[in-house]
């Protein structure tokens, strides 16, 4: 759809009818709205986080006498301390402090990317979706690497009563964790964990297709063709969404 | 001057007619007047097995007796050797009756439709913003329509929790027959349904916002535009919370997780589940519970406007009280959900403050009707069956708005939840004014649908029938429930105090009955004229708004020609001075020196200037693109 600037009338005011008041395309603004319910979906599920953890105690006492149990809530940098190729380190926060700075720096990337598609330099638009591409894709890997430690648990696990899922109730050691129990904490810890980080990381896993999707229109000219990079602009919009939800998620489950 | 990037997208559609075919017209259709009656006729379609699914539950209601045997060929096992219907697949009757007649019917039906339908043609646009999203929107509807249509014959029947699927009952299948597999199918039917309303809702929003034509202000706009605009941001806004609380408990059904189970025990055996909580479920399910209320019925009350305005020949009464009432109504239906839950256990002093909001809500809604009213008053009514319809939806919501006083009120509340009064309460103020709202648009656009008229007097026929016979349905309730007759109820026969009401149950079941019935006039006369039709003329209730200003038949594009300019606010109608009784808003008013206002006469400068103006950018853009 070939786009020409066509001068509009200024005397009816800028809600006068026949033209774009918000001086954004439909496409752009669909997407704005698109996110703003979305803001919804994600503040259901961080409301049903905080009802739900706030039900159960707090860990009381020092955070370095800290053990897990599912009486009370785990203090969350005693939870999350591993990093990868080292076995059994004690790093508070350091592997997700850095995938969230990973995904912050494709935020930036993102936006240098809009910014060049301004220019219509196409050979930057490309590099520097190829860059937010990859700050993606190394996220979702990090994410994968989570999951899996978060998973597969510690040497020594913990000693839990509980029912198992045949209704049996039992006294043993439990390693990492799954959706009946966990070895940190109440079985809702994990469930939340596994469940919100997961719909954040479909969504990231959404945007990374629609950035590969627009990292290739991007190579093989198609917006170059079309005269503008509105596209890149959209799908900018989408990833510093999933970006500033990150945020929200980071803060409630690692943060506080 | 102001320079902005307008796409030549609008100029392209009548330089070369769409040369559709079967499939591409009336199929897999971009055209937003297509998709509005594809909305509209899968509307009927489950108003007609709603409706039908609740007469079969006021048989077994009214008539406890009864040998209902001769259903057998369509329900099969689900009516016993005896003639009884299965206790549970009552309660699947019911939760199916509410889930298809709020969602499929009064959302999708009279939404779907009239946004569609009209937004574009009333705001002067092509086309919506994005006519493929609108079909997927559509057709995300039909599949989950499909999908919910597949579970009413599943062996365990639909799903059975009522509408609300309230866990653990939802959520545990062992719970009854009807958290099976009907329910999983439930949710993944809203799921979709959820996508549908979504893709269209954002459309509505963003062709409001981007693609009125020149003059259209938003102080411009007919109030039908505003009711779809507000209540497309409503459903923005609440249907995603929905979509996290069915995700949730898909999770619990499904997978395991207890975010809404802790501590059950079923048959004396313990359950895994701990730590989550039931009335999580009732606050995530009620944020979208509640707005959805407005979602049917604020469209209703924008087709109302438009309609009253029209055949009472007089200016809406209080167009800005209209617009800031519905403002209101917007805002306020977002705090205000915990009214459904003051019996859940929640804290009295929070009940008090939801009270409190809710008592709010009484001002703007009385607005409105006051409005109507003082529309009506001394107008030169027309009595079509579009009005008749409109002034019966005033008439319903009156009746069941003030029962909403009393139900607001979390003390009397406490008294009648549960009861037939909430049931009446909410048939009345929500059920039948939506419905009636619908069925006037439908009355009133059909000529604009499908160029014929509907015959009239079958329409005051239907009229007659349907609004005495909602309040004979109805009515009677409220004694049934202040007498304290529980909702949801298989049987009352077993209890002592239950015995007197047995007439007046049977009489709600046969009014019920004769109701039902008499919507086959409407389905006759819709169908009828759709072929049969007299021919419409081009502007049969001589109204001001645009979408009278296309052609008989429009096709995809809606005006032949260039989109006409709106020059005046909708509700012209008798205007002192003036000749006809109505000024269309394509007429400038310098045309109209002789009905000019004081105020208006000052704008006729400024709107010569603007025409002017105009003139010469339209010369300018033809030699632009010339060259």
């Amino acid at each position: 759809m070939s786009s020409t600037a066509i001068q509009v009338n200024s005397k009816r005011g800028i809600w006068g009818g026949g033209n774009e008041p918000l001086k954004a395309s439909y496409g752009k603004l669909m997407m704005w709205f698109f996110l703003l319910s979305d803001i919804f979906t994600f503040g259901a599920f961080l409301i049903t986080y905080g009802a739900i953890r706030m039900s159960y105690p707090a860990y009381e006492g020092s955070a370095a006498d800290f053990s897990s149990s599912n009486e009370y809530w785990p203090i969350p940098e005693m939870i999350y301390d591993a990093i990868p190729f080292v076995h059994g380190g004690h790093f508070p926060l350091v592997f997700v402090g850095l995938m969230t700075f990973i995904l912050i720096m494709s935020s930036v990337t993102m936006v240098l990317a809009v910014e060049a598609g301004h220019r219509n330099d196409k050979n930057d638009v490309v590099k520097w979706l190829l860059w937010t591409l990859l700050g993606g894709i190394t996220f979702l890997s990090c994410q994968a690497w989570e999951w899996a430690h978060f998973i597969h648990g510690t040497d020594d696990g913990t000693l839990m009563t509980y029912v198992n899922s045949f209704n049996n109730i039992v006294t043993e050691t439990v390693y990492g964790a799954n959706l009946i129990v966990n070895e940190y904490g109440p079985p809702a810890f994990a469930q939340l964990f596994f469940f919100i980080t997961g719909f954040h990381g479909f969504h990231v896993t959404i945007g990374v297709v629609l950035l590969f999707l627009a990292f290739y229109q991007a190579a093989v000219g198609v917006y170059q063709q079309r005269g503008h990079y509105e596209m890149v602009e959209k799908i900018g919009l989408y990833w510093h969404f999933v970006d500033l939800v990150w945020v929200f998620v980071f803060t409630f489950f690692y943060l506080i | 001057m102001a320079v902005a990037n307008v796409s030549s997208h609008d100029v392209e559609h009548h330089e070369h007619e769409h040369h559709d075919n079967f499939i591409t017209k009336y199929i897999f259709s971009t055209d937003h007047k297509m998709i509005g009656k594809q909305f509209l006729v899968t509307g009927i379609f489950w108003a007609l097995i709603g409706g039908f699914l609740s007469i079969v539950f006021r048989l077994q209601l009214g008539f406890p007796d009864m040998n209902l045997e001769f259903l057998r060929p369509i329900f099969g096992g689900w009516i016993d050797n005896t003639g009884k219907l299965d206790p549970n697949f009552y309660l699947a009757l019911v939760t199916m009756h509410g889930t298809i007649m709020v969602f499929f019917v009064l959302t999708a039906g009279l939404s779907g439709t009239f946004s569609n339908f009209l937004i574009p043609l009333q705001i002067g646009a092509r086309d919506m913003a994005s006519g493929f999203m609108n079909m997927l929107s559509y057709w995300f509807f039909f599949l989950s329509s499909v999908v919910m249509f597949c579970s009413l014959f599943l062996e365990k029947g639909p799903a059975g929790g009522g509408w609300v699927v309230y866990p653990p009952l939802s959520a545990l299948e062992q719970a009854i027959p009807g958290s099976g597999l009907g329910m999983t199918l439930w949710l993944v039917a809203m799921t979709f349904f959820i996508v549908s309303s979504l893709l269209g809702g954002i459309n509505y929003i963003t062709t409001v916002i981007n693609l009125r034509t020149k003059g259209m202000s938003f102080a411009r706009l007919p109030l039908t535009i505003w009711a779809f605009f507000l209540t497309a941001i409503i459903g923005l806004l609440s249907f995603p919370v929905l979509f996290s609380a069915a995700l949730l408990l898909v999770f619990d059904r499904s997978f395991g997780t207890s975010f809404y189970l802790s501590d059950i025990y079923i048959g004396g055996e313990a359950l895994p589940n701990t730590g989550g909580s039931a009335v999580l479920y009732q606050h995530l399910f009620w944020f979208l519970g509640h707005p959805e209320v407005y979602i049917v019925l604020l469209p209703a009350l924008g087709i109302t406007s438009e309609i009253i305005a029209t055949n009472s020949r007089k200016p809406i009464f209080g167009y800005k009280a209209m617009i800031i009432s519905m403002l209101g109504i917007t805002i306020l239906s977002f705090v205000v959900w915990a009214h459904h839950m003051f019996v859940s256990g929640m804290n009295p002093f929070l009940g008090s403050i939801f009270m409190f909001l809710t008592l709010i809500i009484a001002v703007p809604s009385a607005v409105k009707v006051f409005n109507y009213l003082t529309t009506l008053w001394r107008g030169n009514l027309r009595f079509t069956p579009g009005m008749l319809f409109s002034i019966g939806l005033v008439s319903v919501f009156i009746s069941g708005g003030l029962t909403g006083i009393f139900l607001g009120n979390s003390a009397i509340d406490i008294q009648l939840h549960d009861t037939y009064f909430v049931v009446a309460h909410f048939h009345l103020v929500m059920g039948s004014a939506s419905f009636f709202g619908l069925v006037a648009g439908v009355y009133h656009w059909f000529p604009k649908m499908f160029g014929r008229m509907m015959d009239e007097k079958l329409g005051h026929i239907h009229f007659w029938l349907t609004f005495v016979g909602i309040y004979m349905v109805f009515f009677p309730m409220h004694y049934i429930g202040i007498a304290g007759f529980p909702r949801r109820y298989y049987t009352w026969t077993e209890f002592a105090f239950s015995d007197m009401y047995t007439d007046l149950n049977m009489f709600v079941s046969a009014a019920a009955i004769i109701t039902f019935a008499a919507q086959m006039i409407l389905v006759f006369n819709f169908f009828y004229s759709m072929f049969f039709g007299r021919k419409a003329s081009l502007n049969p209730w001589r109204s001001n708004t645009l979408e009278w200003t296309t052609p008989l038949h429009p096709q995809h594009g809606n005006w032949p020609g260039e989109i006409p300019s709106v020059y005046r606010w909708p509700y012209d109608y008798s205007k002192p001075g003036s000749k006809e009784d109505f000024i269309p808003q394509t007429i400038p008013l310098s045309a109209t020196p002789e009905s000019n206002l004081p105020h208006e006469e000052k704008l006729v400068n400024l709107e010569k200037e603007i025409i002017a103006e105009e003139g010469q950018i339209l010369v300018a853009n033809e030699t632009k693109e010339e060259s």
